[in-house]
């Protein structure tokens, strides 16, 4: 018997084990037994479950199939250091949408809970602050219900109220707390944000200060709040690429491979070699870029902006590499479902590594401007301390959890792609304070570095194709070709893409596709140059004969550059997603951000939250 | 002092055009930033695009010192009104900068929380589209603005 029909059997009616083609451990519970479910899999289970990775919601009014009840809560769980996931659906009723809250377990179930209210109207009982969290009060209903129309506005500022002369009364910011009567008379309540220049721009804080000290403080989210999750309902499989760019836009690369991975599971294919090779070069180039920009801005607002020219520096020279290979420096889009866009160029080694070459000097000055900097030391050192059991409860992930002396790693712990050849290690500390989680970052560029050093040695080649005459033709002059019916011999020809549409002088790409043509769309070559190529195409483009994975779902996390990035993914067989709900790194650590701030005083808040990395995109999707 | 110098005469529209010389060296900006444009917005002030040289580099995070309101990245529902609040604070004359797309239309993001266009909540001076813009056509935006300020008619 597997131990998933154990705990089955320890909830005799309440639990039933689900079959899974994608592999993977599902649940289904009852949400009455939720919440013994959950503490028996928590603290008796072995393995303990100890990190509540996920949870979120699912609508299934519009769904092909029968289910229990038209709402269902899901739960993410993983168990660490066993490296078990184990997925927990729990079927919510329409007529009476309340659940139990997991507060008491999972610290960080508060934050999920509260949108899973805000999005989908489920209530839970037992949780203490049940306001919205992503949205604002003034908004009415909930907008990832099948049937909220998703262009129904509620706009708190319009042209009409603006117009009168000097009404800027109107103008009603959103208030994320109202003081507590009683509290400490003495104590300043201060507002930190929502526009505030080490705030990133969108996270509001609202403190409440003993003189500088921190004594508590509450987090507001949802100021970048785009409908991701709305957004990818609408659109096709593949449509969804770009606006995964736009989750966390510091490393888009990395989101693109994650979703393209969540969907290759659900439908079962297999990418090439050469391309699990590219998608590791490129997911490692985005996380150098990321870990730049994190070092580089908490460094600058310390006052250390020499470290931000250097670091910016050498990430311009990053970004124009990857513009080379996916034609854009930022939103890429770089990633297909079986693929990528575009293969590498023949001069990217070259680049690459003399870029390399750039950034490991760039990496030795800041060590000697930054690491025993005793302004920067004293600044870093001890402040913005988390335990390595609190960092646990809120599911913290990536640098942060890792400067607290986990080593959990999604890239060892459950490697995808081929993480398992390539040899690295994972930094982490001791303190869980701010300079730790500094000297990880630091760290991990240089294990990225090395990373790519062994992709380059080791990516294998694949045939490439030239025409009979060894020709290499512009795509634009075979797209002419094909227009006048010019395509006998097109097909042998090597075709150099345009640079400046999509992406660099990319070679045919037979060599980065699975043969599987149930997803992947042909190399251009072949659409202007055959009949079937073409058909290929338009049928994959088309909605409603294009990509459209089986019924199922699959939940894939990749190591993002500040933590799990999940995506978990239903398909019900159609062109579009059913549903795609992110895991988001950040969302997990802002949820703890108030514990790392009090005690410490008003200036510290700046260096914490810098060495936090939060990515409003991602935070409020 | 424009009625001091005689109304719209010969004087004034070289003091005009003085005046607008001096601003439109010395604009200081207030990033509003939201989301990924941000990005974009670090590399042109960053040493290869290097702002400084149009007067711009310097950012002022407090509305009532700056003369641009740079609006950088999606602007949701639920922001609008922060962001209105910055604009209704900055003093005369102040002009405003839509960065990237979503600031100009919305971008791709139809949806029930974002704001179709900065221009339905203030007024704005030039738009730089793209989704984030090249570095390239930030600049070429900032000295558009320059050729507005250089131009128009100045208040003093
Ligand atoms: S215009 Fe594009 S890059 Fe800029 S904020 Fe909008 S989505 Fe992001």
């Amino acid at each position: 018997m597997s131990w998933l029909e154990n705990i089955a059997q320890k909830f005799p009616g309440a639990v039933k084990v689900l079959p899974s083609p994608a592999g993977e451990n599902v649940l289904e519970v009852t949400r009455d037994a939720l919440l013994a479910v959950c503490a028996y899999l928590k603290n008796e289970h072995q393995p303990g479950f100890n990190f509540l990775m996920d949870l979120g919601g699912v609508d299934y009014l519009t769904f092909p199939q029968p289910r229990p009840e038209r709402f269902e809560l899901i739960c993410n769980l993983f168990s660490w250091p066993q490296k078990v996931r184990l997925r927990l659906r729990v079927p919510v009723p329409e007529h009476d949408p309340v659940v139990p809250s997991v507060t008491s377990l999972w610290a960080g179930a508060g934050w999920y809970e509260r949108e899973v209210w805000d999005l989908f109207g489920v209530r839970f009982k037992g949780l203490a602050d049940h306001r919205r969290i992503l949205l604002y009060d003034e908004f009415k209903g909930h907008p990832l219900r099948k049937d909220y129309p998703i262009s129904r506005r509620h706009p708190l500022v319009s042209n009409e109220k603006m117009s009168a002369p000097g009404s800027n009364g109107q103008a009603r910011t959103h208030r994320i707390k109202t003081p507590q009567p009683g509290a400490n008379a003495q104590n300043m309540l201060l507002n930190m944000g929502p526009s505030h220049p080490a705030m990133h721009g969108v996270i509001h804080l609202l403190l409440e200060l003993d003189g500088e000290t921190v004594e508590s403080a509450e987090v507001g989210i949802g100021y970048l709040h785009r409908a991701f999750e709305k957004d990818a309902e609408a659109v096709t499989w593949t449509q969804v690429f770009p606006y995964t760019d736009r989750l966390n836009y510091v490393s888009p690369l990395i989101n693109n491979v994650g979703y393209a991975l969540a969907v290759e599971k659900v439908m079962g294919l297999q990418i090439t070699e050469r391309c699990q090779y590219i998608r590791v070069i490129m997911s490692e180039v985005s996380r150098i870029t990321d870990h730049l920009t994190c070092i580089a801005a908490s460094a600058m607002e310390l006052g250390a902006m020499t470290g931000f020219l250097y670091f910016i520096k050498v990430r311009d020279m990053l970004y124009e590499l990857v513009e080379e290979i996916t034609g854009a420096r930022l939103t890429v889009s770089y990633v297909r479902i079986g693929g990528v866009k575009a293969d590498l160029t023949p001069t990217f080694a070259d680049n690459l590594r003399k870029i390399l070459k750039e950034l490991r000097i760039a990496l030795d000055e800041l060590h000697k401007l930054l690491t025993r900097n005793r302004i920067f030391v004293d600044r870093m050192q001890g402040v913005g301390v988390i335990s390595k059991q609190r960092a646990i409860d809120f599911g913290f992930t990536g640098p942060m959890l890792r400067s607290c002396g986990v080593d959990y790693d999604v890239r060892k712990a459950e490697p995808y792609l081929v993480y398992d050849r390539l040899d690295f290690d994972i930094p982490y500390g001791t303190n869980g304070d701010n300079y730790d989680r500094y000297l990880v970052r630091m760290e991990e560029v240089e294990q990225s570095v090395h990373i790519l050093e062994q992709c380059l040695q080791q990516i294998p080649g694949g045939e490439i194709n030239v025409d009979h005459e060894g020709r290499v033709l512009p795509a634009s002059e075979m797209a002419d070709y094909g227009k006048f019916g010019r395509t006998k011999g097109l097909l042998q020809i090597e075709a150099l893409t345009d640079p400046t549409l999509s992406g660099g002088n990319s070679r045919l790409r037979d060599n980065i596709f699975p043969d599987n043509k149930r997803a992947v769309l042909p190399a251009k070559e072949k659409v202007y140059g055959s009949i079937e190529g073409l058909m290929n195409h338009f049928m994959l483009i088309m909605e409603g004969y294009g990509i459209a994975p089986p019924i199922g779902e699959a939940y894939q996390a990749v190591e993002g550059a500040n933590g799990e990035l999940g995506f978990y993914v239903i398909s019900d067989g159609s062109g579009k997603p059913y549903r795609v709900d992110v895991r988001p790194p950040c969302f997990a650590l802002m949820s703890g951000f108030h514990e790392m701030i009090k005690g410490d005083a008003v200036a510290d808040i700046i260096a914490t939250f810098g060495t936090v990395n939060m990515i409003a995109g991602e935070l409020d999707r | 002092m424009r009625n001091l110098l005689g109304g719209d005469n010969f004087v004034t529209s070289r003091v005009d055009a003085a005046v607008g010389w001096a601003r439109k060296f010395s604009l200081f900006q207030y990033p509003f930033v939201t989301a990924c444009c941000g990005m974009e917005y670090m590399a042109v002030s960053g040493p290869q695009y290097d702002l400084d040289r149009f007067g711009a580099a310097l950012p002022r995070f407090s509305p009532r010192q700056a003369d641009v309101l740079f609006v950088v990245g999606t602007i949701s529902q639920k922001i609008a009104p922060i962001m209105r609040r910055v604009y209704d604070q900055m003093c005369e004359p102040k002009w405003v900068v839509a960065f990237g797309v979503c600031t100009c239309t919305g971008g791709f993001y139809d949806n029930y929380s974002t704001v179709q266009g900065i221009d339905t909540i203030v007024p704005v001076d030039v738009y730089i589209p793209g989704c984030p813009p090249r570095p390239e056509t930030v600049l070429q935006g900032i000295m558009l603005l320059q050729e507005k300020i250089q131009k128009q008619k100045q208040e003093y």
